[in-house]
């Protein structure tokens, strides 16, 4: 479109109208990407022209306001653009300083990050427009913070809010924030508290790293907040947006030092390990000896190899014990620690007659030394344990998961140790009794120490997928040593104590109040143990069990919880023979299929939403099954 | 750049037991082979020929008991040994022979070893440990009379002998003994008068082993610490504490010094043997091949210098031979 160079007063709200129907159609982009790149040709120093695209913009009628300024902001290329294009277009116009500072940010997340740089970076570059950005990071703080958004707002939308934050923070001075200083570090704290309540680690991070990068900005002179969480891409994405082109912002390059720590760590450990491996043998200082030496004619070998002897552990199961409880020599403990596992799995005998002791000892053992991997050889050592010995130990830690002066650490540990082990007794023992060489198992092995309740979901998602009928044929796969299936005979002593009392409070454990955490994991196990008890004895019980107790819990508000007790009704999908699921639970499913279908329209979070929609498949799956198969 | 240390010249199995106690036989003359015999938990006594490197013969006179100590009475075919079944044997193995010619019974439980000494022709002395707790017996060999008993006084309290060392200084001087004891100290004993003349406390543990050089009047003990002391005689026979040598890790079962007195060597508890130059106890050589705890070092008493061994016995029922500093 080329305009007359008419004088001031020419019209343009013919121009604004067009442009506003045409935005909202939906056409944003042919339009604008046209017209955009011309109006930055233009404006770059022609005031005239910049006056023009204001009063073009400001006379688009409201009710296509949103349209208009939203293709502005994905069309731009950059935030300078976008201010010579609009002005203080967010001072004047209500309509667009409600989108701009409102609607963009705190009811929409589906736009990209380019879109907030343009919008923040444009409200921070005109000294009249920038208490909208202190107004602004005000409220996405508030936002931020409040308990109910963190709980039931879908993560992408808490995602978005961060980013906002951190390159709000990016722009502000330190003197805007003088004087609301108070309300932020008060939104902050809250956040802070409720981010890290959450059961999701990614929200946990992003709570962390906007906290760290509040505090950083509002206490600079005092000591900062400093979070350890794991590095990845988002986290990385999430600081680099702190980093503006512009010089006034404080750049908190943790990342960066960081990483010159440990090279310079590193040099200097190497130095003082080489130094220790030199050769000693040098002869000693002479002592006043006049006599010939005729020991010089022997030349000594190399002894560099000769160090001191490390403790050896103990050999037998009841000195481990007793080191353990109460030896003072810590290389004898350590050396105990990590022989433990394996004295356990020699002696099955000598360990079933002192199991439970060995179970309790575990339990409350405390890292004493720093041994590496000190977790996961207790967990080895723990699990050892209960599949030697299943069913008494079984019961101990089924009755300590509900007892009282427990931490969270070790009521989690057992749900662990328990899933491991069940996992191991369900497998068969194939190592060392193959005859042919076997290909290495398709199913994916749960490593201990691992975060279960992702690895189980693929493992159960697998095992959707070889139930699912699919057109194309796949290879047909090796046959596996078979083995005895040795949980069965303790799959209801795993299974049921912990069903038991999880309604029951007690002054340190509240399973249906704070610790939702724990929840979510006793959820995830049962959902574990339920998948591996397919064919045994005692599974259509566990099922029944099993699904009253998801249907109690079906409306928590927690979705790490709710996800639990999806993949609780998949496992009992999988592992109740079908006939047994029809006949004695027809109408439990029915019920069931109500709840899912209603998890699939409405729940939040998208996770929970898959998971319901494959239990649906899976029971269509079931109803054609037996429909194909007469009798 | 010093050598890695060498690996053993070879390595006898079969005893299917641990092995407490090894003597070299190997000063005779052609067509006489060189002998290596051995005392194990299983209450054998294994000649091997060390030619074809096995076993020729296996002496069973311990009734399945230990035997921790073997030594050679003039020549391989008077051999002499001491099992924990309370008796010490003789025997002859001239002509093929295997049988038990006289014993000794000395009705004590433990675990030290006798000490032979040659003072005439077919005459011996032999220290043993006797019945009573602290208590040393000379005996008369092969008439086994009693020559004396060596008591500490009262009030020592020394404990057990864990380790005896028959001396003369020369051929017709008086014999004298060195003992450890439990308590760590180290005695010396006048056998024709009967008493201790000096002592020296020179560990904190039991003394496991001691060894002594006649020409330059220095010994070296060795216990269950970290620590070997090396103490001399001076004049006056009196003790004196030398110096301490430090070790690296703790537990010595046996020492012995090479006849030709330039090395000595250890058998440790660590499972390596230790060689040592004995002039300024320069530490030689690890040696790092067995699995289990060194029982017992022995050096071979070849003529030739080129052909001396050195011999280890573990509890891991190995002997090791190793050629080590073999130049003369």
């Amino acid at each position: 479109a080329c305009f007359t160079l008419g004088g001031l007063d020419c019209s343009i709200s013919f121009v604004s109208h067009v442009l506003g129907k045409v935005c909202v159609q939906g056409r944003q982009k042919e339009m604008l990407g046209v017209l955009v790149p011309r109006l930055t040709e233009l404006t770059r120093s022609d005031c005239i022209w910049q006056r023009m695209c204001w009063r073009l913009l400001e006379c688009v009628p409201e009710r296509w306001m949103e349209a208009v300024l939203l293709g502005f902001l994905q069309t731009a290329p950059g935030a300078d653009v976008l201010s010579r294009l609009l002005g203080n277009l967010a001072v004047k116009n209500k309509k667009a300083q409600f989108v701009l500072t409102q609607k963009v940010l705190l009811l929409q997340y589906s736009h990209k990050t380019a879109v907030l740089q343009n919008l923040l970076g444009y409200l921070s570059l005109d000294p009249l427009r920038r208490p909208l950005l202190v107004k602004v990071l005000q409220e996405l703080l508030e936002t931020w913070g409040s308990s109910s958004a963190v709980r039931h707002s879908p993560p992408e939308q808490q995602l978005y809010i961060s980013k906002a934050i951190l390159i709000c923070l990016s722009h502000v001075k330190e003197s805007e924030i003088e004087s609301c200083r108070q309300e932020l570090l008060t939104s902050m704290m809250e956040g802070v508290k409720c981010h890290l309540d959450s059961n999701l680690p990614r929200i946990r991070r992003l709570g962390m790293i906007v906290a760290e990068s509040v505090s950083s900005k509002i206490n600079t002179d005092g000591p900062v907040l400093k979070f350890q969480y794991e590095e990845d891409d988002e986290a990385r994405e999430l600081k680099s947006l702190l980093v503006q082109t512009s010089p006034c912002c404080a750049v908190p390059s943790l990342p960066d030092e960081e990483e010159n720590e440990k090279a310079a760590v590193l040099p200097s450990a190497s130095g003082s390990g080489k130094e220790s491996q030199t050769v000693a043998p040098v002869v000693p200082a002479e002592e006043s000896d006049t006599e010939l030496d005729s020991d010089d004619d022997l030349i000594p070998y190399d002894m560099s190899e000769d160090k001191e002897l490390r403790t050896k552990a103990p050999l037998y199961l009841r000195d481990c014990i007793e080191v353990l409880t109460g030896c003072e020599d810590v290389d004898k403990w350590e050396a105990t620690v990590k022989a433990l596992e394996s004295l356990i799995r020699k002696n099955p005998a000598a360990a079933r007659e002192v199991s439970v002791e060995l179970a309790k000892l575990l339990l409350h053992l405390e890292e004493k030394t720093c041994i590496e991997g000190f977790v996961e050889l207790r967990q080895r050592a723990q699990v050892a344990v209960l599949t030697t010995d299943p069913i008494p130990v079984a019961q101990y830690l089924t009755s300590q998961f509900y007892s009282l002066n427990y931490s969270l650490r070790q009521r989690v540990d057992i749900l662990d140790v328990l899933v491991l082990a069940a996992q191991e007794l369900s497998c068969p023992k194939s190592q060392g009794k193959t005859k042919h060489s076997v290909a290495p198992k398709p199913g994916i092995q749960l490593l201990p120490g691992s975060d279960s309740s992702k690895d189980w979901r693929r493992i159960v998602d697998e095992r959707i997928k070889s139930k699912t009928r699919r057109i194309a044929t796949g290879q047909a796969q090796v046959e596996l040593p078979s083995g005895p299936n040795e949980f069965n005979s303790v799959a209801g002593h795993f299974f049921f104590p912990l069903i038991q009392h999880f309604d029951r409070p007690l002054t340190t454990f509240d399973l249906l109040g704070e610790d939702h955490f724990v929840l979510g994991r006793l959820v995830h196990t049962l959902a574990v143990l339920m998948y591996l008890a397919v064919n045994t004895v005692a599974v259509t019980a566990m099922g029944k069990a099993l699904l009253e107790f998801v249907w109690t819990l079906r409306f928590h508000t927690d979705c790490y919880v709710r996800q639990g007790l999806l993949s609780c009704v998949s496992s009992m999908l999988l592992s109740v023979p079908a006939e047994r699921l029809l006949e004695d639970m027809t109408d439990e499913l029915l019920e069931t299929q109500c709840w899912l279908g209603d998890v699939v329209e409405k729940d939040p979070d998208g996770d929970c939403r898959r998971l319901a929609l494959q239990n649906l498949l899976l029971m269509e799956n079931l109803k054609k099954k037996l429909q194909i198969v007469p009798s | 750049m010093a050598l890695p240390p060498p690996d053993p010249q070879f390595v006898l199995r079969g005893t299917s037991a641990a092995v407490h106690t090894l003597h070299f036989s190997c000063g005779g003359q052609e067509p006489d082979v060189p002998i290596l015999f051995s005392g194990s938990e299983n209450g054998l006594i294994h000649v091997w020929n060390l030619k074809t490197r096995r076993v020729d013969t296996a002496l069973d006179g311990h009734g399945r008991n230990s035997v921790y100590c073997v030594e050679t009475m003039g020549s391989k075919d008077r051999l002499l040994s001491q099992g924990r079944d309370q008796r010490i044997c003789l025997w002859d193995l001239a002509e093929g022979r295997m049988s038990v010619t006289d014993s000794v019974f000395t009705e004590n439980v433990g675990f030290c070893r006798c000490s032979l000494l040659k003072v005439a022709q077919r005459r011996w002395l032999m220290a043993m440990a006797s019945k009573a707790l602290e208590e040393v017996q000379i005996l008369e060999l092969p008439s086994k009379t009693s020559v004396c008993t060596l008591k500490p006084e009262v009030g020592a309290k020394l404990g057990m002998p864990m380790c005896l060392k028959l001396w003369q200084l020369s051929c017709g001087s008086q014999p004298l003994l060195l003992a450890g004891y439990e308590d760590g100290s180290v005695v010396l004993w006048n056998l024709s008068m009967g008493k201790a003349m000096s002592r020296l406390v020179c560990h904190q543990e039991p003394v496991m082993s001691l060894d002594f050089d006649l020409e330059k009047t220095k010994g070296i003990s060795g216990s269950s610490e970290k620590v070997l002391s090396i103490w001399s005689l001076n004049e006056q026979q009196n003790l004196q504490a030398y110096k301490t040598h430090g070790l690296v890790n703790a537990g010595i079962s046996d020492i012995t010094i090479r006849p030709d007195k330039k090395i000595l060597a250890t058998a440790g508890w660590d499972h390596r043997i230790r060689i040592f130059g004995w002039k300024k106890m320069k530490p030689l050589a690890v040696l790092d091949y067995h699995t289990a705890t060194v029982h017992c070092v022995s050096f071979s008493d070849h003529n030739q210098p080129s052909e001396r061994l050195l011999a280890a016995g573990s509890k891991d029922h190995r002997i090791s031979i190793w050629s080590i500093y073999t130049q003369a």
